[in-house]
């Protein structure tokens, strides 16, 4: 039966049906799709100021010209997300884990902690770099640093590993007491049981939101250039301040939404292996 | 009793490369007992999930009160409206007490009024020993009381078939007791319900028919004294010298 089997009369028909209705939700989605967004698009382009705006907004000519002026310089946003980032990471879990611990002696670390989310996390992030920004340099202390965008920099690590400590602190609370025990019950210590069973357990849940404060860091290597850093948008403010046209800050908007797609995707592609793996069979 | 409750046809279902049902028919008349035994793997599990459409099927028909509910356009939602399901892992909802769990489906999905609702699920809380219990959350029972729990929350909806997947599987034998009670009680009411099952003492007891599951196939099924006491199929004998310690044809 299992090399002869042919699908029966009734299945074939069943198949028929999936066939039209996925054709006709295929049609829908389409309709849908194309009203929805030539109304959108009828409706910007029929407002009175409409011709002035695609003029200093869209404008190809200053799009070609200001392309090499932005592209020149955005690797710094790219690097100081580069860079910023492994830090976050590493202070944001360091934080969280020290919040969680129950260990004496680590109780000055704890309450440091606490200060740490509580008051980086309250400070508006542009307050923060232009505190560090123009203050820590004024401080003409030997051997640090001078630049304007290191400290930029310092002060967006200090700001985020604030937000991403609470993600990872939510994760590691989420993940449900059964899953300590029994590594208690292995013999693994409080510390060994966070390493190896409860955190990796809980990088994988708060992956999403992570991926939310990554993209929202990538955008926000935009404020450096409030300290006088030259960083894509500032060669775009430059652009602006010249030649009287907003084009160059469409320009480099656009860059900044190709550079967070790529993660998205990763991130996306991580989540379906960690399921696929992880999650077999819905019982 | 001219129309059967649920009549599977024929039910093809294949995962990726193994077939796991390959053919498989069984007729349910109202106020059946009918339970499905078998190893591990025969396809127990998914012939119930199969039913309850929470898989799709390759082939093969299922009726369900006198309508052919493998129809692509027959809403699943209107099905399960008249089908309970309970599961080896309870699948109670942690977030929610027992009687919320319980009155989320008639409150949400048939309308009733949260008084009525309440009242019903507390009714049948009591009647299942845990009225005590039931504005506590699952995670704080224990496990018999929370499978308990599942099956009232399967009941309150007043479905015309339960589908129980090896409710008693992850429950030692004294719990094992506590909730075949109910589902003995439930049989002896006039519930119709298709069990799966390694409860063999159970499944002679309460079954009005019981199905052997080998390889995706139903190879031998009948009332349980023939099923139990002389088994035709080799391989049913088999199976129940390695389940029944006293089996027939030692």
């Amino acid at each position: 039966m299992t090399d002869t089997w042919a699908p029966s009369e009734r299945e074939l028909e069943r198949r028929r049906v999936r066939r039209a209705r996925r054709r006709s939700s295929v049609l829908v989605a389409t309709a849908a799709t194309v009203v929805v967004f030539a109304l959108l698009a009828l409706g910007v382009t029929s407002t009175p100021g409409w011709e002035r705006v695609r003029e200093t907004f869209f404008d190809p000519g200053h799009a070609r010209d200001v392309l090499p002026d932005i592209w020149g310089v955005f690797w710094k946003n790219v690097l100081i997300f580069l860079a910023a980032e492994p830090f976050i990471l590493l202070i944001g879990l360091a934080l969280a884990l020290v919040r969680v611990s129950r260990s004496a002696l680590l109780t000055p670390l704890r309450i440091v902690a606490v200060l740490w989310t509580d008051v980086l996390r309250g400070v508006p992030t542009v307050l923060l770099i232009l505190l560090l920004g123009f203050g820590v340099p004024a401080l003409r202390l030997e051997g640090l640093p001078t630049s304007g965008l290191f400290w930029a920099a310092v002060a967006l690590v200090l700001s985020y590993s604030a937000y991403v400590a609470e993600v990872f602190r939510a994760g590691i609370d989420s993940i449900h007491p059964s899953q300590l025990n029994s590594a208690s019950a292995l013999g693994l210590s409080r510390g060994q049981a966070l390493r190896f069973v409860v955190v990796p357990q809980a990088v994988r849940r708060v992956v999403p939101p992570l991926l939310n404060d990554f993209v929202s860091l990538q955008k926000d290597t935009a404020l450096v250039s409030l300290v006088g850093a030259f960083d894509a948008v500032y060669a775009a403010r430059d652009y602006t301040a010249y030649h009287f046209n907003y084009t160059a800050y469409v320009v480099v908007a656009l860059f900044f939404v190709v550079l967070t797609v790529p993660l998205a995707r990763f991130t996306d592609w991580l989540q379906r292996r960690w399921v696929e793996k992880e999650r077999a069979g819905a019982l | 009793m001219n129309e059967p409750l649920l009549e599977v046809r024929d039910l093809r279902k294949p995962y990726g490369e193994r077939l796991v049902l390959d053919g498989v028919s069984l007729t349910v008349n109202p106020h059946d007992v009918v339970c499905l035994i078998g190893s591990s793997g025969s396809g127990k599990s998914t012939l119930l999930r199969c039913i309850d459409l929470l898989e799709d099927i390759d082939d093969g028909v299922i009726r369900f009160e006198g309508r052919e509910i493998s129809d692509p356009r027959v809403d699943p939602r209107e099905v399960r409206q008249r089908m309970g399901m309970v599961f080896q892992a309870y699948n109670l909802f942690p977030h929610l007490t027992v009687l919320d769990n319980c009155t989320l489906a008639p409150r949400r999905v048939h309308g009733v009024g949260r008084a009525a609702a309440e009242e019903r699920a507390r009714d049948l809380l009591a009647r299942f020993g845990l009225a005590d219990e039931a504005d506590k959350h699952p995670d704080r029972l224990s496990g018999g009381q929370q499978q308990r729990a599942a099956l009232v929350r399967a009941l309150c909806t007043g479905p015309s078939l339960l589908l129980l997947d090896e409710i008693t599987a992850a429950l030692d034998p004294q719990l094992v007791g506590e909730v075949l009670g109910i589902v003995r009680t439930e049989a002896a009411a006039g519930t119709t319900m298709v069990i799966a099952t390694h409860e063999m003492a159970f499944a002679r007891d309460v079954a009005t028919h019981v199905c052997f599951l080998d390889g995706g196939r139903i190879l031998e099924q009948g009332p349980p004294e023939q099923i139990f006491s002389e088994p035709r199929e080799p391989r049913t004998r088999e199976f129940l010298r390695r389940v029944l310690p006293t089996a027939p044809g030692l």
